[in-house]
């Protein structure tokens, strides 16, 4: 069989359980896949042993008849994920030669449903962007031109690498992380499928903390199913991390009927933005024609405080971080910065972090350290929060009055050339979240679909907001908008 | 409950140069919970380990590691607040508290700002029999504890040591109700004496599982009672705060200091500035730390790692059924059950394990002659060892027996003190002790007789003496003890001696 790389979850696993293919088979298409794209600077650190070891020792228990979920499909992990004995560096210098003793929940719970990590992949440093321009590796690039033009575009961010990477075939499926629309956003951007749980889904002891309120880990697949697969290895409640829910996590896969008949699909007005694309209006107002053509019902709903998401996320999240980046000190791991004779404890820290953090991290945790000091707190954090719960509360009354799942744009737009935003102001770098960041003030599921191309052959996504728990449904709901849309386009191999 | 009535002490006095001063005090105390496990980690808190061995992957602040709580802390903290007659918040949140040091590796101590646990309580601290000061709690937060910097190791290097990283700490916050140096220290005792009797402090000032921040103000006289009419804050001066603290007598000697210090910019026409202060005990003053400008700015806000804590009344009240008695009752009851001095209660009550010793004694016997007893002669003997009670190698049963030995009149008091040592020293059955040695006292007014009759018959002289002055008697009793080798009843030797002589 040629080209195994290309094949998603299900089939895969299908094939290794009928025998017709070998983990290792597998893992070799992908890691000769990888090779032949380092011009998409995707995986920055390459793992073929452990990958290998992993896909043998698959292969043993398939043969065994001991098959878990994911047993020897190879997958990329984003490098936020803290990996035993493997560089784990979020994408920044300040965590140069950091190898964990530890093995974060997620990528422990993948591993023991037998999946095999082929690597750690590009992001935007401690998952701060929308481009994956903020990374020390330099940036992901997106498998995707616009047509004949070669101008290099991005795959999105912070999961930029996890995106390019899936996107190109270099691997079955990856893991992102998502706080602001870091799964979502770049799974539109490269024409993939990406859902962020909802918040406690799954764990996030060990993976490197951003806005430890908002972040959440999650799939990055080549179609709904998969993401079903991938997510409920990925899910359940974990005694190391306090904000993980006990509740039980439920058969994802088998609720995919891609029945929705009488389902109520909400359309929130206020996602109708000021110069938003024709084509961006065009394909929501398809999406919604699709879901009704599968028997659902379209209701137009209002979430009135929307336009207040980027700002309170724009502020609690820089708060956040603010604080959890406060480790990255150069006192017990990562970089320290040489010092000069006569330093202080001062210069070091002032000295390694200027050095290990990059700009817009450091502008970050400028943004977050102002809005939490004295006088300020009420004005800006203690709003922010208030902003929240009313955002909230919007859903839960659009939920409250019977919508199960709410349909709205996943992007403002399609890729962006790299380079492109580098001379703006950095809020058109932030607007990319519009969409998005609400749902992670709300702690709700969201999954991005690709649902089709822009005029510049472009992939657009869609994106989908489920009830808190309901993931399952909210994938079904997908699932049938994936059907319908039939989005079938890659990116034509130019690395 | 048993309740005493008590008068407050007089706020101290200081003459000024122009006028006379009084004294303001307020007291954080940080007490490190008895805990086998740190608060957030389930690194070991043992004290004494090697540097850097207990230390976890979330002490050490591994990128991303993650606070679990601890329960049987914050147990211990329920207990704390309940044994300070405090309100317990059945729901309290954690705050991060960010700043940077070497020895915080989180770059932020996860402490309760805004909902603390406990809330408000109160500590009766007394000052002589009849007289206390009740000192109001403000609150209680709990908190991780910090590791330590060692910087006098090496010329151009700091050392760090993360065992007490991540070690769950109470924050006792008293409202300004203390106004001596002596009631400062006399408050932080009694704290710790109210922990021990709970078991959630082990109280060792030295290792710094005890300590205390003071805040000291001066104030005019009448001044104070003007704000405890409308708890107005602008009727008391401008407070220092006298960090870190491990010494019951470095903390009477900084308050003196401190209040001096104020009184002599206030005299002079100056200001006092709000800021931290360190004691230093060589020089035996206080120095600035930080100004106010200096002050961190701690940035607190909820951590979002750390749900709010939740606690069902049942648990809070299952904690309050299982409280020991507490000093102040035990006190109370020693006074009313076995008719025992203010004093003497007290002194048996300061450590649990004495008034346990002490009432296991007093069980069926002479209530004050028991306290006398292990007073007087235990404790004595005990402190001439530098032994404490729990090292005694007299038991309570042994000691008990030698009362009881006593009351029966088998022994006099003097023979009681010399069969007390040999208890003490060799061990063994009082009771056996008296038999086999023949320490037991002679009431055979027979055997009494007869040696009266030897000395009489003897000393005719000083019968005569002491037919005119009976006062002279006594010598013949002293012979006849003498005679039999002071193990005669003193009583019945007195008696007969009389009799003899017909006085």
């Amino acid at each position: 069989m040629s080209e195994l790389n290309k094949l998603g979850l299900a089939e895969a696993r299908d094939l290794l359980r009928k025998g017709e293919v070998t983990s290792v088979e597998l893992t070799e298409a992908c890691l000769k896949a990888i090779d032949e794209a380092d011009a998409l600077n995707a995986f920055v650190h390459k793992t073929p042993e452990i990958a290998l070891d992993r896909a043998r020792a698959a292969d043993e228990r398939i043969r065994a008849g001991d098959a878990p979920s994911m047993c020897g499909l190879p997958i990329g992990i984003k490098d936020l994920f803290c990996t035993k004995g493997v560089p784990s560096q979020a994408a920044s210098r300040i965590l140069e030669g950091f190898r964990p003793e530890y093995e974060s929940t997620v990528t422990q719970q993948l591993q023991d449903a037998g999946a095999v990590m082929l690597g750690k992949l590009n992001m935007d440093e401690f998952a701060m962007g929308s481009s994956n321009e903020t990374s020390v590796y330099g940036n992901a690039v997106s498998p995707w031109r616009r047509g004949n033009d070669d101008t290099p575009l991005t795959p999105g961010g912070s999961s930029g690498g996890s995106a390019a990477a899936v996107a190109a075939d270099l691997c079955l499926a990856a893991t992102g992380t998502d706080t602001g629309g870091s799964i979502r956003q770049p799974a539109a951007f490269t024409g993939i499928v990406g859902i962020k749980p909802t918040y406690g889904r799954c764990s996030r002891w060990g993976i490197v903390a951003f806005a430890s309120s908002l972040d959440q880990a999650g799939p990055m697949t080549k179609s709904v199913r998969d993401a079903a697969i991938m997510l409920q290895a990925m899910s359940g409640p974990d005694d190391k991390d306090s904000t993980s829910a006990e509740i039980p996590v439920p058969d994802f896969e088998a609720m995919l009927t891609g029945d929705i008949r009488g389902k109520r699909i909400g359309i929130p007005r206020e996602y109708r933005m000021d110069g938003m694309p024709d084509e961006i209006e065009t394909l929501w107002q398809q999406g919604a024609e699709m879901l009704r053509d599968a028997g659902a019902e379209i209701v137009d709903i209002s979430l009135p405080h929307t336009k207040y998401a980027l700002p309170a996320y724009y502020v609690i999240a820089p708060a956040e971080a603010s604080s959890n980046l406060a480790r990255y000190d150069g006192v017990r791991y990562g970089h320290r910065a040489k010092l000069a004779k006569g330093d202080g404890i001062t210069e070091m820290y002032e000295k390694t972090r200027a050095e290990g953090f990059g700009h817009e991290v450091q502008r970050r945790v400028m943004i977050g350290t102002y809005v939490l000091s004295a006088g300020f707190y009420d004005a800006y954090y203690n709003r922010a929060r208030k902003v929240r719960t009313l955002i909230k509360r919007d859903f839960e009354t659009a939920f409250a009055d019977g919508i199960d799942a709410i349909l709205t744009p996943a992007t403002p737009s399609s890729a962006f050339g790299l380079g492109e935003m580098a001379e703006e102001d950095p809020v058109k770098m932030y607007l990319n979240d519009v969409f998005t960041v609400t749902v992670n003030l709300a702690g709700l599921p969201g999954i991005s679909v690709p649902a089709g191309l822009d005029a510049q052959g472009l992939p657009l996504g869609l994106q989908l907001i489920g009830r808190p728990w309901e993931e399952g449904d909210l994938l079904n709901t997908a699932y049938a908008l994936e059907q319908a849309a039939g989005f079938a386009a890659k990116p034509a191999k130019w690395w | 409950m048993l309740d005493l009535s008590y008068e407050a002490p007089k706020a101290k006095t200081i003459a000024g140069a122009k006028h006379d001063w009084e004294m303001v005090i307020g007291m954080e105390v940080h007490a490190q919970v008895s805990s086998k496990a740190k608060l957030f980690s389930g690194a070991s808190t043992q004290f004494g380990a090697e540097p850097n061995s207990n230390v976890s992957f979330v002490d050490a602040a591994m990128p991303g590691m993650l606070p679990v709580l601890n329960e049987f802390c914050i147990e211990q903290a329920v207990r704390t607040g309940l044994g300070l007659k405090a309100r317990i918040n059945l729901v309290s949140a954690f705050d991060r508290k960010n700043y940077f040091y070497p020895d915080l590796p989180q770059g932020y101590q996860i402490s309760q700002l805004y909902q603390p646990l406990v809330g408000e309580g109160e500590v009766l601290v007394e000052m002589g029999p009849g007289i206390a000061r009740r000192v109001r709690i403000e609150r209680i937060h709990v908190e991780q504890d910090a590791g330590k910097s060692i910087h006098d190791m090496d010329p151009t290097m700091s050392f760090v040591d993360l065992n007490r990283t991540g070690v769950a700490l109470m924050e006792i916050v008293s409202r300004p109700d203390i106004r001596s140096p002596e009631e400062a220290a006399a408050y932080v005792s009694k704290l710790r004496q109210i922990m021990l009797y709970l078991g959630t402090c082990d109280g060792n000032m030295q290792n710094g599982n005890l300590r205390a921040d003071v805040n000291v103000s001066v104030c005019r006289p009448g001044d104070y009672e003007r704000y405890m009419e409308t708890q107005d804050f602008s009727h008391l001066g401008t407070r220092c705060e006298i960090k870190n603290m491990n010494s019951l007598r470095f903390i009477q000697q900084a308050i003196e200091y401190e209040a001096r210090r104020q009184i002599q910019i206030l005299e002079s026409g100056g200001t006092v500035d709000q800021e931290t202060r360190l004691y230093d005990p060589d020089k035996g003053e206080t120095r600035s730390m930080r100004s106010k400008e200096e002050a961190h700015d701690y940035r607190y806000f909820p951590d979002p790692d750390l749900l709010p804590l939740e606690l069902e009344q049942s648990w809070v009240d299952d904690i309050a059924a299982s409280l020991p008695e507490l000093p102040d009752e035990k006190k109370a009851r020693f006074i009313a059950e076995y008719g025992l001095t203010d004093y003497d209660a007290s002194v048996l009550t300061a450590e649990v394990e004495a008034a346990a010793y002490f009432e296991e004694v007093a069980k069926g016997r002479d209530g004050k002659m028991a306290a006398n007893w292990v007073i007087n002669e235990l404790f004595g003997r005990l402190k001439k060892e530098d032994h404490d009670i729990t090292e005694s190698p007299v038991s309570p049963q042994q000691l008990g027996a030698i009362i009881d030995l006593i009351k029966k009149g088998d022994i006099s008091g003097k023979i009681a003190k010399e069969l007390f040592e040999i208890v003490y020293k060799e061990g063994g059955d009082p009771v056996e002790i008296v038999e086999q040695r023949g320490m037991k006292q002679v009431t055979d007014t027979g055997a009494i007789e007869a040696a009266v009759d030897e000395i009489i018959a003897a000393n005719p002289a000083q019968v005569e003496k002491a037919q005119s002055n009976p006062k002279l008697a006594g010598w013949f009793v002293g012979q006849v003890m003498k005679a039999t080798g002071g193990k005669a009843n003193p009583k019945a030797v007195n008696d007969i001696v009389k009799a003899k002589l017909g006085l």
